[in-house]
């Protein structure tokens, strides 16, 4: 079993690991393992724009090209970490040299279900709401986090109309703070999405013809097509009795290595050799939305569900799996997006939603920065691609506020 | 040698590229990537490979590689 690498969730970070453990060179066995059938495909689009053919990570003629073994529509059932086995919904076992769990998570279940109400996470689920989508008519979208807000404005390019209902008055001021996440609802409110915010859906009803929706004031919204965007949840019951270690989420040390599972695999790291096939043995390891990283200083540390770090938590696996002597940490500066309305949305480093940032603004376009002591620590830009680049150099290198404001409007007297 | 190339209309200025490669990545005023080079020698084929499959809007292919 010596440099067998198993992975479980074939996603983002899933893929993006075994091609980084390919492309370093490592030869030896890589297996991925999802319970999806479909072959490897991206989420982000789901939300944006028209559905078309999805973005795959990875096909099944370039997985046997690269000497991976896709193991489609198998779900992983129970993990005994001391045998060092996996149980398969197909009823097999299988062993692994070092197993990565890249399982992401599932969207917050819907409290109501029946025709027409929708979540978004799958390529089904996306499927199915865009076929909705493309009959118009009503749709109500319940939550306005960023995939309720992308799914609005998709809707209503699409011709729907459409309201957006969130028990925030503001909800985008949640992740980028109150003057930027203004300067957002006023896009939903130009493209005429309906906006009931501060307020809390009580009841959905089917009717004979659509859905209707009973607001916490008494109004009550018809709709054709419901979206329940409240979030996800981590779906970790299959590794009770693992050990791992399971609050919210599966915690790790800083480079990704499952606590709870480290007792079997210490002691035998640093074994492994680039090209040999053989990495840190026994060894469990987190990846993407379902991974809890530790800080660098071993801090507890918190769930990101972002493209990004998944994919960056997944390189670092891969070089820490071959050459354990020097584990890896993620070191780029964290950055998500949104597309709403045809613009998008950029935050990157860390962003307090409670302070207010300094704005730098041209026309339409805005940065806004948070900095301590005069460095830049986090910007949200508002469709400025080149503002967020220098936002995201200067958070990279340290570098002043006032250096990006030079850099992105030299003319512009700072505010 | 491997050719690098940009779909522009997928592109939708994340820069992402242009954080893992500044020397084969650019984008414009508008956010619209640029290719600072086509050709992409095989020294820097992995380096590249990656910078192409860090753009969140899968719009880079580096092909050959
Ligand atoms: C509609 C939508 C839009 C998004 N937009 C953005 C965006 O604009 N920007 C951004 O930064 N992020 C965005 N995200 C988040 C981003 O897609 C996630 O952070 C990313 O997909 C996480 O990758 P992952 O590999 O950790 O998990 P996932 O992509 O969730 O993949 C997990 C995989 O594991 C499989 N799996 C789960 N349990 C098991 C099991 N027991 N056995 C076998 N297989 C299993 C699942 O089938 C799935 O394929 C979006 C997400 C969605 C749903
Ligand atoms: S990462 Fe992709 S979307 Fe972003 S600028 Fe580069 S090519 Fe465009």
């Amino acid at each position: 079993m010596t440099g067998d690498v198993v992975i479980v969730g074939a996603s983002v970070a899933g893929v993006a690991l075994a091609r980084t453990l390919r492309s370093s060179g490592f030869t030896g066995r890589v297996r991925l393992v999802d319970r999806e059938t479909e072959e490897p495909y991206d989420k982000p689009p789901l939300s944006k724009g028209r559905l078309e053919e999805p973005v795959r990570l990875l096909t099944r003629p370039e997985a046997e090209r690269l000497g991976l073994e896709l193991l489609l529509g198998v779900e992983a059932t129970g993990l005994d970490t001391a045998a060092r086995r996996l149980a398969l919904s197909d009823g097999s076992r299988i062993g692994y040299g070092a197993l990565v769990i890249a399982t992401g998570v599932r969207a917050r279940r819907s409290p109501w279900i029946g025709p027409g109400v929708h979540v978004l996470r799958t390529l089904a689920d996306a499927r199915a709401l865009h076929a909705d989508l493309a009959q118009g008519g009503d749709l109500v979208v319940v939550g306005a986090g960023f995939i309720g807000a992308e799914v609005a404005s998709t809707a209503i390019d699409q011709g729907c109309r459409v309201t957006l209902v969130d028990p925030l008055t503001s909800p985008p001021a949640r992740v980028v703070g109150q003057s930027v996440g203004d300067r957002i609802l006023t896009w939903h409110e130009r493209a005429g999405v309906n906006l009931r915010l501060g307020r809390v859906v009580e009841a959905l009803d089917q009717l004979a013809d659509g859905i209707s929706v009973r607001l916490d004031d008494g109004e009550v919204l018809r709709a054709d097509h419901v979206v329940v965007g409240i979030g996800a949840e981590v779906d970790v019951d299959w590794l009770a009795g693992s050990g791992l270690h399971l609050e919210d989420g599966i915690a790790c040390d800083p480079h990704g290595r499952a606590l709870g599972a480290d007792d079997v695999g210490e002691g035998r790291v640093g074994e492994g050799r680039v090209g040999e096939g053989r990495v840190g043995e026994g060894q469990v390891f987190a990846a993407g939305d379902v991974a809890r990283w530790a800080a660098a200083d071993g801090a507890p540390g918190r769930r990101i569900e972002h493209w990004n770090s998944a994919q960056e938590q997944a390189r670092c696996i891969a070089a820490t799996l071959l050459d354990p002597e020097r584990p890896q940490s993620p070191s780029a500066v964290p950055m998500v997006w949104s597309d709403q309305h045809g613009r998008t949305v950029q935050v990157l480093g860390a962003v307090d939603p409670g302070v207010e940032p300094r704005l730098v603004e041209d026309g339409d376009r805005l940065l806004a920065l948070w900095d301590d002591g005069g460095r830049v620590t986090g910007a949200v830009s508002l469709g400025w691609p080149r503002g967020a680049l220098a936002a995201r150099r200067a958070i990279a290198n340290g570098a002043a506020v006032t250096a990006v404001v030079d850099t992105v409007a030299p003319r512009e007297a700072a505010r | 040698m491997p050719i690098l190339k940009a779909d522009a209309a997928a592109c939708q200025g994340y820069a992402s590229c242009v954080i893992a490669a500044d020397d084969y990545f650019d984008i414009d005023d508008d956010g619209l990537v640029v290719l600072l080079s086509t050709e992409v020698p095989e020294a820097d084929r992995e380096r590249v490979d990656r910078a192409a499959r860090a753009c969140p809007a899968a719009a880079l292919r580096l092909e050959g590689a």
